[in-house]
């Protein structure tokens, strides 16, 4: 006899279906339902400064949105354009040693050394990265790692930028309330307006070129430009998160073209779950602290991260995210095949 | 009566390290025809389109498009100047709704330039432009099939799609790869009416085909390769009978007479 097979079935919830479109000012229910989550959200994100024990984890907040720009900026491109970039610390380093300089040798104040540096940092960024821009494959990822790496070794053997020693005595920000929350709005606004991008026109053509660039072409689009135009919004998220690492460290130095910063974001995607934008913020906010928490175990600290790691690769490998919204949106049954 | 063809193709040559796809391949295309390209597998059909709309470059030869030398441009700048294409492998963006598929290239210079399918030089409301084109093409317009996911539509639909990503650039030209393959007897006999309604339109077609007997319907002028070289061109009539391409389809006339016989 044959034994009986059993299939899982997920169907979209009803109110999922009800709050698409106009439908959804129905009733307080549907409106809760969409609002609900994004809600939740931001009031977590403008609570977490306040909710702190200390001026230390009030610090780990800041360090936790820094992280959570540099996923947000993976995931938009390797999700969203099909660039899979290793070079988080590329951009890190190059938007905290132009925020550096613009303040220790021009004299700004920070508000404008962040918005400077971002956007010349972005810019540089993507100048840069173009040569590999028209070809397929791994050469982006391979690129975008090797940056990093030769421009800390350039600094260090020819002694410029401060060399080893970086450069000191940045200016932080005016006070701690003003850097958190500057950081967690920056955050935000990256976030919602990352999710509004990818579903424009704009957003569908780079979402196009993931799926199928040989159709962009046919489709008399330059496919190179709007990777640039990908690669430069990236580069912005990321620059951001170097310029405003660099006040809060007041100081900018070698170790900000460390790979870390490039790790760190693709294991948080990973955990919050690839190509939802909230995801890779939510990896953080549980990526950043625990690596913190590890820090009195010294070299073990890395064991238990890579646990971590491997152990949601294993078990969870559609992360947190993913699996969250299917359970939001979908209920699931099993049926007879 | 007419002084430069719309497509001229003088003499193409690509290699492939030591094979020679296509070998020095000449053709016209006049302006409102459907010229059919046919050949045995691995005649080169598919290179040419692939030389002529930019995505290979020819190792010599030329491409004229209108009379200017088009030869070796980027095929992004091809598609821009209204050269399109098919693919035989469908490229449709899988991951979105079937109408979705249409914004992408109506969000191109050309399409809002031209307006579009059919535009009057301004384009309007994309997704109203994308619903129209699907419908022209055979989706219901009044059912969920444009809304549908890509991934899940049969390859009717995602051969009509390929289609309909040439019409929303406004093309001049439209080269199909193969529309016809791997589609049943019905939804080829509704396809054919299609082309000829795109003809209508005064688009010029190249179709590349291995269904002959439908090719031939639709066909004003068919050109015959056989290992990279034009083995003859004329109309369907003269090329059905001529022995030299059932030859170069199937290798000698005693084949032939078992096809007939079983």
């Amino acid at each position: 006899m044959a034994a009986e097979q059993l299939r899982k079935e997920r169907i979209d919830r009803g109110i999922k279906v009800r709050t698409e479109g106009i439908y959804a000012l129905m009733s307080w229910r549907e409106l809760l339902y969409l609002i609900g989550p994004r809600f939740l959200l931001i009031a977590g994100m403008l609570l977490l400064p306040l909710l702190m024990p200390g001026m230390y984890w009030q610090r780990v907040v800041s360090i936790v949105c820094i992280y959570a720009l540099l996923a947000l900026s993976f995931d938009f491109l390797a999700h969203f354009v099909g660039l899979v970039s290793l070079g988080g610390a590329f951009f890190v380093g190059t938007g905290g040693y132009l925020a550096a300089i613009l303040n220790t040798s021009f004299g700004l104040p920070p508000i404008l050394t962040v918005f400077l540096a971002t956007l010349l940092g972005a810019a540089l960024c993507t100048v840069l990265l173009l040569p590999c821009l028209p070809m397929r494959g791994v050469y982006f990822a391979i690129v975008s790692l090797m940056y990093p790496l030769l421009l800390a070794r350039l600094i260090e053997a020819m002694n410029i930028l401060g060399g080893t020693d970086g450069i000191m005595g940045v200016d932080s920000f005016p006070n701690r309330w003003i850097e958190q929350y500057l950081l967690i709005a920056v955050v935000l606004i990256f976030l919602f307006g990352a999710r509004r991008l990818v579903n424009t026109d704009l957003g569908l053509v780079l979402r196009g070129i993931k799926d199928n660039d040989q159709a962009i072409r046919a489709s008399a689009m330059n496919i190179t430009h709007y990777k640039a135009l990908a690669v430069f919004i990236a580069s912005i998220m990321g620059c951001l998160s170097g310029a405003c690492l660099v006040h809060i460290y007041m100081w900018s130095g070698v170790s900000q073209f460390a790979l870390d910063f490039s790790i760190l974001p693709i294991a948080a995607t990973v955990i919050g779950g690839s190509s939802t934008l909230v995801g890779p913020v939510l990896g953080c906010l549980i990526l950043v602290p625990i690596s913190e928490l590890l820090r009195d175990f010294g070299t073990l600290r890395i064991v238990s991260y890579s646990l971590i790691l491997v152990g949601f690769i294993v078990f969870r490998s559609e992360g947190l995210m993913v699996y969250g919204q299917r359970k939001y949106h979908q209920f699931e049954r099993w049926t007879r095949i | 009566m007419n002084t430069t063809p719309l497509l001229q193709v003088e003499g193409i040559t690509k290699t492939f390290g030591g094979i020679t796809a296509v070998n020095g391949v000449s053709f016209t295309v006049n302006d409102g025809e459907i010229l059919g390209i046919i050949g045995p597998n691995g005649s080169g059909k598919t290179t040419v389109v692939n030389c002529i709309t930019g995505f290979v470059k020819p190792t010599s030869g030329k491409v004229y498009f209108r009379g200017k030398d088009i030869t070796g441009k980027p095929a992004h700048k091809i598609a821009d100047i209204g050269i399109t294409r098919t693919f035989q492998v469908m490229r449709p963006y899988y991951s979105l709704p079937a109408y979705k598929n249409l914004l992408i290239p109506l969000f191109s210079p050309r399409a809002r330039r031209t307006g579009g399918w059919r535009g009057g030089g301004r384009l309007g409301d994309r997704a109203r432009v994308g619903i129209d084109i699907l419908e022209e093409i055979g989706f219901e317009r009044d059912s969920y099939v444009p809304y549908k996911m890509t991934s899940i539509l049969p390859t009717g639909y995602l051969k009509r799609l390929e289609i309909a990503r040439c019409l929303a650039l406004r093309p001049e030209i439209i080269i199909c790869d193969e529309v016809f393959s791997g589609l049943s007897m019905s939804e080829i006999a509704s396809m054919v009416p299609l082309i000829e309604r795109l003809q209508m339109d005064g688009i010029t077609i190249v179709m590349i085909e291995h269904r002959l007997r439908e090719l031939f319907r639709v066909a004003n002028r068919v050109l015959v390769l056989n290992f990279g070289q034009v083995l003859m061109e004329g109309n369907p009539d003269e090329v059905m009978a001529d022995p030299s391409v059932r030859d170069a389809y199937f290798g000698s006339r005693r084949v032939e007479e078992i096809m007939e016989h079983a």
